[in-house]
């Protein structure tokens, strides 16, 4: 085939395609905390350790209730969402009258408890998980072969990335869900219960980071650390996109996979200051983000 | 919506109370006694992280900007001061001096990128800086990598004070200290000090009085920045050596952490803080499995119950301002 | 009656003086970690290996009185530094084992230098603790990465894996495990057909991992550790890398690790190891001492951790043999010059410049099919002896060796 700048045009399109699936984890991952930071003003730091109890839920499903991959993808983000709406009821609503950087705060302390009960009760290792039977195994597309767990990846987290788009930009749900974070006094003269909204809220961002753990066990070392590790990607993502956008975050995580992916061919030692070089340059040129409502 | 609960809101700015004039005597007197009942080697140590959460406190408790990156200016400190005195055979005051002046640059880089913004933006930013910064670190040969820089030489102050004797160091750090701490304190009850907790009150208030506002943070940014340089080159020289523990982003926490249990925004709270956070770690290396779990809890229970912090709530309940 | 009081007087006097040469106290710190990446190589495991360690050698030495510490690094080297200082000076310990970080490893053995104690070092991988920074102080025990690369790399091109291809973590440990197996490859036989330097701590290897399919190199090296080596292999198993015909070889790879991957992805991987609990009998009922010291009956003992049972056992016999812990250069030169014998290692002994030598194995994952009961992981393939396993005594460039 034809090479560009060196490289085999099959070696680039399959990192493209590589690039588009981390991409699709990036994107999932900077989508609940946009929900969370566009609907509540919180910087939710425990987004990394709430992915990996997603993971850690599905491999307690399955050893302990034989619970596998599929049911597991509803059962655990509900699971993990409900204990997100706890902390929420337990400890986040009396900080919204504060300065923001206490939620960031706090959250960052749930993180560290979150992941140090886990390692000492788990390791540090990892727990194993598989791919599931029904999605093993690849097709080879010529340029590159295509596990069909990956293809999936994609599949799915487009999918939920544009129905919760969609909810919240075009539903009757969403707009009072947008109207009561700017005046909430208001809303809740038309009657609406505030409060039980933000819990939801709260619990659906929550449910959403589970999901992409749940998407991540087959392929990802299940381990304590896995999200301390990916959250402050993560952040950087959010921050380019523009935080309270969620089209920001969907269309910025996976441009940013896809950019990363070239890197990986390109220049594979830059690959993980790619996204905070790019995070500078925007800062520069566009301090909102790209999709930012400024601020 | 109790203003006194949020240190952040709180404003009066009181010049030469006594009350703070007795809590450094003491302080002082502390210091200058304890290596004679404490190791020396870890309250020099607890001296340089509170230097370092001094500078941070700076930042947030002043001005009102959290920076969670802050480890970036200490950990190159204590990198360029540590190589500096291994490899170029720079006398320790040198050494010093050039992690120092190599956060000060960090600071002015950095502050420029993340001035920019405000609030929680302002706060990922300098972490994402700070990452890069750490990935940069960790692959740059002259640090070590995972290693890092060891066996760093205590060298001899002036040509003079030979730093091996623990005694001189300690004289040395607790010089270093009070003089850091002091430099902030001038700067906090100065005219430049009343208009960075003017910004942090109401920014375009003051904008509308005429100040240029951003001057002023990145000043105070490149200021902060700098004390945490010094803490650092200070610690390399100390415990004789630098490693990426102090670029990584659990350093940025745990600064973070200890100023928010001694007390954000009060001028001895990031000391106490510090020194409480550090034993915590020392006596619980001893029962091991916790320290993660249990520094969270303290965060948690700070920020939910205990926003002032230990010297804060000690100020509130003798109604001084420390 | 002032002759019988005096006589009974120097009778007693002289009971207890020969009583005090006898006993000897010795005070032991395993600094190790306990919360953090390391935890299940070293940390709780390695607390439990030497108290058996210590209680095994009181039983037959009841003269000796054998106080035990522990304290967590948390894997940073200020830390660590910070508390084998003050064990040092405070707490006067004679002996820091352990140290599964090498930063840490390095910083405890300039401070163990300075203050003339010991170090064993059984936890931490640089070759260095015995090469350009070795001491007389300090003894590297278990294994190092020298060992590592030089085992897996040669025994694999002796079984006919001659083209590699290595996914390197890109940071100094990575760096040295992959310039090491090169040599060793080359030096047998092999070709390296390509390498690509990877970001520690990525989470997808899927690039990194189709450029090692196109390379066609029968074995793909993976010169990184802990989660980079998890994920390589369990998202090669999604790329059907072994499916194709290739293979991996795990250059720092630990029974963790395996149990992480689940022997249906790991299975065929190549690694090796000085010490594996299946071994033979004696090591069998160690794990099961071990088992019930730690309170973990699901949990399986590392190296390392045998490693710390073994130093321990060596260095007691030493101080023994010098009826006093107080200079730890003297009581390194008699180690040296005692050959060793434990249930766990066997015969071995320690050279000049520290590096304790045994034999190493040369290890595969078994099928899934294969593993009869929990913690039967491996087949042993070779043995690797002794005098070949380490780096030979003259390349080390450390200053203890003459000539």
């Amino acid at each position: 085939m034809f090479e560009i700048f060196g490289i085999p045009s099959t070696a680039l399109f399959g990192q493209l395609l590589i690039g588009l699936i981390n991409g699709s984890f990036y994107a999932l991952l900077s989508l609940g905390l946009a929900v969370i930071f566009g609907m509540l003003n919180i910087i939710n730091f425990s987004h990394g350790a709430q992915y990996m109890m997603g993971a850690f839920a599905a491999y307690l499903l399955l050893q302990y209730s034989g619970i596998g991959y599929w049911p597991a993808l509803i059962v655990a983000p509900v699971l993990v969402g409900i204990t997100g709406m706890i902390v929420e009821r337990l400890f986040l609503q009396w900080l919204y009258k504060l300065d923001h950087l206490y939620g960031l705060l706090l959250t960052f302390g749930l993180a560290l408890i979150i992941e140090g009960v886990a390692r000492n009760h788990y390791g540090s290792a990892g727990l194993p998980y598989t791919v599931p039977e029904s999605l093993q195994g690849g097709r080879n597309l010529g340029f590159m072969f295509l596990p069909n767990y990956r293809a999936w990846v994609i599949v799915a987290s487009l999918t939920i990335c544009i129905a919760t788009w969609f909810v919240i930009e075009r539903t009757r749900l969403g707009a009072y869900l947008r109207a009561a974070t700017e005046n909430p006094s208001l809303v809740r003269a038309f009657g609406i219960n505030v409060p039980r909204m933000i819990t939801l809220t709260y619990g659906f961002g929550v449910a959403l980071a589970a999901f992409a753990g749940v998407m991540a066990a087959p392929i990802y070392n299940v381990s304590p650390q896995m999200g301390s590790e990916l959250i402050i990607v993560v952040f950087a993502v959010v921050v380019i996109g523009g935080m309270g956008s969620i089209l920001g975050a969907i269309v910025t995580g996976f441009g940013l996979g896809v950019i990363e992916g070239l890197t990986k061919v390109f220049f594979p030692e830059a690959s993980n200051t790619v996204i905070f070089v790019i995070m500078a340059i925007v800062l520069l040129v566009r301090p909102a983000g790209l999709f930012g409502r400024g601020g | 919506m109790d203003r006194a609960a949020d240190p952040l809101l709180s404003v009066r700015a009181m010049v030469l109370a006594p009350s703070k004039t007795i809590a450094f005597v003491v302080m002082v007197v502390a210091l200058v006694v304890a290596p004679f009942f404490t190791y020396p080697l870890f309250l020099m140590q607890a001296m340089c992280f509170a230097l370092f959460a001094c500078a941070f406190n700076l930042l947030i408790g002043y001005v009102g900007l959290l920076s969670f990156g802050h480890a970036l200016y200490f950990g190159w400190a204590s990198y360029l001061s540590a190589y500096s005195a291994k490899a170029w055979g720079f006398p320790p005051e040198l050494a010093i001096l050039t992690g120092t002046a190599t956060a000060a640059l960090c600071g002015l880089a950095a502050g420029s990128l993340a001035i920019r913004r405000q609030g929680i933006y302002f706060a990922m930013i300098t972490l994402a800086l700070a990452q890069m910064m750490f990935f940069f670190a960790l692959q740059a040969k002259f640090t070590g990598g995972e290693d890092g820089i060891q066996a760093v030489p205590r060298g001899t102050l002036f040509g003079l004070i030979d730093l091996h004797n623990e005694m001189a160091m300690y004289v040395v750090v607790l010089v270093i200290f009070l003089a850091g701490f002091l430099f902030i304190y001038r700067i906090v009850h100065s005219p430049f000090g009343e208009v960075l907790k003017a910004i942090r009150e109401n920014e375009p208030r003051a904008i509308s009085l005429g100040y240029k506002t951003d001057r002023y943070k990145l000043v105070a940014f490149v200021l902060s920045a700098t004390l945490a340089g010094v803490a650092g080159a200070t610690k390399a020289i100390v415990l004789q050596l630098a490693s990426l523990t102090d670029v990584n982003w659990p350093m940025s926490g745990e600064v973070v952490l200890m100023t928010l249990v001694g007390g954000l925004g009060t001028i001895f709270g990031p000391i106490v803080g510090s020194f409480v956070i550090l034993l915590m770690q020392y006596k619980l290396a001893i029962v091991g499995e916790w320290v993660l779990v249990i520094q969270g809890v303290i965060f948690v229970a700070c920020v939910l119950l205990f926003r002032r912090g230990i010297v804060g709530e000690l100020a509130n309940w003798l109604r001084i301002r420390l | 009656m002032r002759t019988t009081l005096g006589l009974a007087a120097l009778a007693a006097m002289l009971a207890c003086g020969t009583a005090n040469a006898q006993q000897v106290n010795v005070k032991i710190g395993v600094l190790t970690d306990m919360s953090s990446l390391y935890s299940d190589i070293g940390g709780p495991g390695s607390v439990a290996a030497a108290r058996l360690a210590i209680a095994d050698f009181t039983k037959t030495n009841p003269n000796v009185k054998v106080e035990l510490i522990s304290g967590d690094h948390q894997n940073k080297p200020d830390i660590g530094s910070q508390l084998a200082n003050q064990w040092y000076d405070v707490d006067k310990v004679d002996l820091i084992i352990d140290t599964p970080n090498s930063g840490v490893a390095l910083a405890v053995t300039e401070i163990t230098k300075q203050k003339n104690k010991l170090f064993i070092n059984s936890g931490a991988a640089s070759s260095d603790l015995t090469g350009a920074k070795c001491s007389p102080n300090t003894v590297h025990w278990t294994y190092d990465t020298w060992m590592l690369a030089n085992g897996t790399g040669k025994a694999i091109v002796k079984t006919g894996g001659d083209t590699w291809f290595f996914l390197t973590a890109d940071y100094a440990f990575g760096h040295a495990l992959e310039r090491d197996t090169m040599a060793a490859v080359e030096a047998n036989g092999g070709k390296v057909l390509g390498k690509v330097r990877v970001p520690i701590n990525t989470n997808d290897f899927s690039s990194f991992l189709l450029q090692a399919q196109s390379s066609k190199a029968k074995i793909i090296g993976l010169a990184n550790a802990g989660g980079d080596t998890i994920n390589s292999i369990k998202q090669g198993a999604e790329f059907g890398i072994v499916k194709g015909g290739q293979k991996f070889a795990g250059l720092l790879v630990f029974a963790s690790d395996v149990n992480a991957l689940g022997l249906a992805t790991a299975q065929g991987l190549t690694l090796t190891e000085t010490w594996y609990w299946d071994m033979n009998d004696a090591n069998r009922a160690w794990t099961k001492r071990w088992q019930a010291e730690r309170n973990a009956a699901g949990k399986f003992p590392t190296m390392v951790q045998a490693g710390v049972y073994s130093g321990i056992t060596h260095y007691l016999k030493a101080v023994v043999a010098l009826k006093s812990a107080a200079d730890g250069k003297a009581v390194v030169a008699q180690m040296k010059k005692m050959p060793t014998d434990d249930p766990l290692f066997g015969k071995g002994s320690i050279r000049v410049d520290g590096r304790k030598l045994h034999p190493a194995y040369l290890l595969e994952v078994k099928k899934p099919d294969e593993s009869k009961y929990p913690g039967d992981f491996y087949h042993v393939r070779a043995t690797i002896p002794a005098e070949e396993a380490f780096r030979p005594l003259k390349d080390g460039g450390c200053p203890l060796v003459s000539g």
